[in-house]
């Protein structure tokens, strides 16, 4: 009796949760249909066709690359200044690295849009940096650094980064090498977790990057409004076609990355 | 720097305060010899840690402290360029090095070959008893494999003092006890200034040439083991360091007047005072033929002797070591003798 009523309790959950993943996965799934559909408003009876996706890359490539580039630019610089932050932050302590880690904080809680207008009354004067992508690549910085902070310092407060430190330098490590054999080897989980958010961040961020960007500036995200606003439908999904096949594998070799890494310092 | 058989090294005026205010260690001034094993004992919180630190260069002392090695001043030289070996109480092991790369770091930092690290690592694992190690991670080591390691790196390059941050008090207390024996044959060894940190009073006895007894950030008595064990100069050193009877009574002319009798001390004078007894120093007799008495309160046989207490003798109830032989059961009256000379006045009485 109980048996049978286990079965049926598992088979309901199994066929709920079956349903909720269709309902987040079907829209996704139609969308890059719609990509390769000849017309979408007669369907899939038109036939297939990836002239759409020919399209979005020759309007679209320019986009497609700048957006990797300011990813990874964003990483870059999140990586060079957040990790020694992160680092100099936990060994200093006391209210004053409290008060810069809110700080470095804020663009969390502060809306996109309103971080955006900031920098564009701050620096719109300066008229080259504000038609570069340097400028987006600015807001980005400023809205992925918390997750590198944060995730860094995460892994310091977990391994006692501080005596490790001191076990270095009365070895007679300088501060330097100290930092370069002990810390960030040993921060290693933690730099990879903030990499991946950063990246992922950076190649989704959409509010900030609309207010900031140029014709000439856009990226990934903004070119899919852009074609979504502007363009036959079955270009947009095209787009999206593409965005995912552009994302989906970067992610999933990170995440692998990561929970390698992961898996051998667990062991530990 | 002479690094074979460390150096000098004086503590000048040393003091330190915290940002918050909070008073550390009071002015300390204190010479260690070369070669010298010093060790600070005290309770939590009492600056021993600090103290070490400071010499390290992990801290600086208040304005006015030095520190002096060999004379020479090092208090503005950072730890780095001390050239001190320390073990941490906690290791500090280097989770992404193997147990090799760990010992051999500060080789590497000094630019040895690989040649000259690998021979210096096969000497100190021999040393230290850990071969066979030394290419496995540190996680896979157990505590007293991971301590021999921490000594072993810390000795690499040869520094001028080894300091010791109470390194053996992370292990179980069988362990704890054969790592101190090996720990002080290795000392002995190396012949190497060495200033250890610890708590633990048998710790102290076993590895100090002296020891510095501290207390809430000052200085309670510097001395050998014996001087601390047999002539504490207060009571809390008699307190801290073993079992002791405190005896407060008046002293007439050369006898202790006490509830139970009197007993015979090398004092002239008149007056009140506090006596310490070490608890094997008094010997059991026939109430007969003694001067003072007692009744046994309570008898603990630990097998190697049996440990009494006596009520009615002295103002306190007094803890007896006797014999493990020693017939004797609770309730009986026993006589009770101590040799004048074991007898210790306090000062601060």
């Amino acid at each position: 009796m109980t048996n049978l009523r286990n079965r049926l309790i598992f088979s309901g959950q199994f066929v709920f949760t079956l349903l909720v993943a269709a309902f987040l996965i079907v829209p996704a799934l139609l969308s890059m249909l719609a990509g390769v559909t000849v017309n979408y408003f007669t369907g899939i009876r038109s036939g297939l066709t990836l002239q759409w996706v020919i399209q979005v890359w020759e309007l679209y490539a320019d986009t497609i690359a700048r957006s990797f580039v300011i990813a990874l630019a964003a990483l870059a610089v999140t990586l060079v200044v957040g990790v020694p932050a992160a680092y100099a932050l936990h060994v200093r302590g006391g209210r004053f690295a409290r008060i810069v880690e809110e700080i470095i904080t804020l663009p969390l809680a502060v809306p996109g849009l309103a971080i955006a207008l900031a920098l564009l009354l701050t620096y719109g004067g300066f008229s080259d940096f504000r038609r570069s992508w340097l400028f987006i690549l600015a807001g980005h910085v400023v809205f992925t650094m918390p997750f590198m902070v944060r995730s860094v310092m995460a892994v310091f407060s977990a391994i006692d980064v501080k005596t490790l430190d001191e076990g270095a330098a009365s070895l007679g490590a300088s501060p330097w090498r100290r930092f370069r054999d002990v810390i960030v080897p040993n921060a290693k989980p933690g730099i990879l977790a903030g990499s991946l958010m950063v990246v992922t961040l950076s190649l989704g961020e959409f509010n900030l990057t609309w207010m900031l960007h140029t014709p000439l500036t856009k990226t990934l995200p903004v070119g899919l409004a852009d074609s979504y606003a502007s363009m036959r439908l079955e270009v947009a999904s095209a787009y999206t076609l593409v965005f995912f096949v552009m994302i989906i594998p970067l992610l999933v070799a990170m995440q692998i990355y990561a929970d390698s890494c992961g898996r051998k310092t667990a062991r530990r | 720097m002479n690094t074979t058989q460390g150096v000098t090294v004086r503590v000048e005026n040393c003091a330190k305060t915290f940002a918050d205010g909070t008073r550390a260690l009071d002015p300390v001034t204190l010479d260690v010899a070369r070669g010298e094993t010093l060790v600070f004992l005290g309770p939590s919180g009492c600056g021993k840690t600090t103290m070490l630190r400071i010499i390290a260069g992990l801290e600086k002392p208040d304005s006015g402290g030095r520190v002096l090695f060999n004379a020479q001043d090092v208090t503005r030289i950072p730890i780095e360029r001390r050239n001190v070996g320390m073990v941490f109480q906690s290791y500090a092991l280097f989770p992404n090095m193997n147990v090799a790369q760990n010992i051999a770091y500060s080789l590497a930092l000094r630019g040895a070959g690989k040649a000259e690290r690998d021979s210096r690592v096969a000497e100190l694992v021999a040393l230290t008893g850990i071969e066979g190690l030394e290419n496995r991670n540190i996680d896979q080591l157990s505590g007293g494999q991971r301590q021999r390691v921490a000594l072993a790196r810390a000795v690499a390059m040869r520094p001028s003092v080894l300091l010791l941050d109470e390194p053996l008090t992370a292990l179980d207390a069988a362990l704890r006890e054969r790592l101190r024996g090996e720990l002080d044959r290795l000392l002995r060894t190396l012949g190497i200034t060495t200033i250890y940190v610890t708590h633990d009073q048998s710790e102290a006895m076993t590895l100090g040439d002296r020891i510095v007894v501290m207390r809430k950030g000052a200085i309670a008595q510097v001395g050998s083991p014996r001087d601390i064990y047999f002539k504490p100069a207060s009571r809390f050193v008699a307190e801290f360091i073993g079992a002791a009877n405190i005896i407060d009574a008046v002293s007439d002319n050369g006898v202790l007047v006490l509830p139970g009798g009197r007993l015979a001390v090398d004092k002239t004078g008149h007056g009140q005072v506090a006596a310490m007894i070490r608890p094997e120093s008094i010997g059991i007799i026939s109430p007969e033929a003694a001067f003072l008495v007692g009744r046994v309160a309570s008898v603990s046989f630990t097998g190697d002797r049996q440990r009494l207490v006596v009520d009615g003798a002295s103002d306190k109830p007094l803890i007896v070591d006797a014999s493990n032989t020693l017939a004797v059961k609770i309730g009986d009256t026993v006589g009770l003798t101590v040799a004048p000379s074991a007898i210790q006045f306090l000062q601060g009485a």
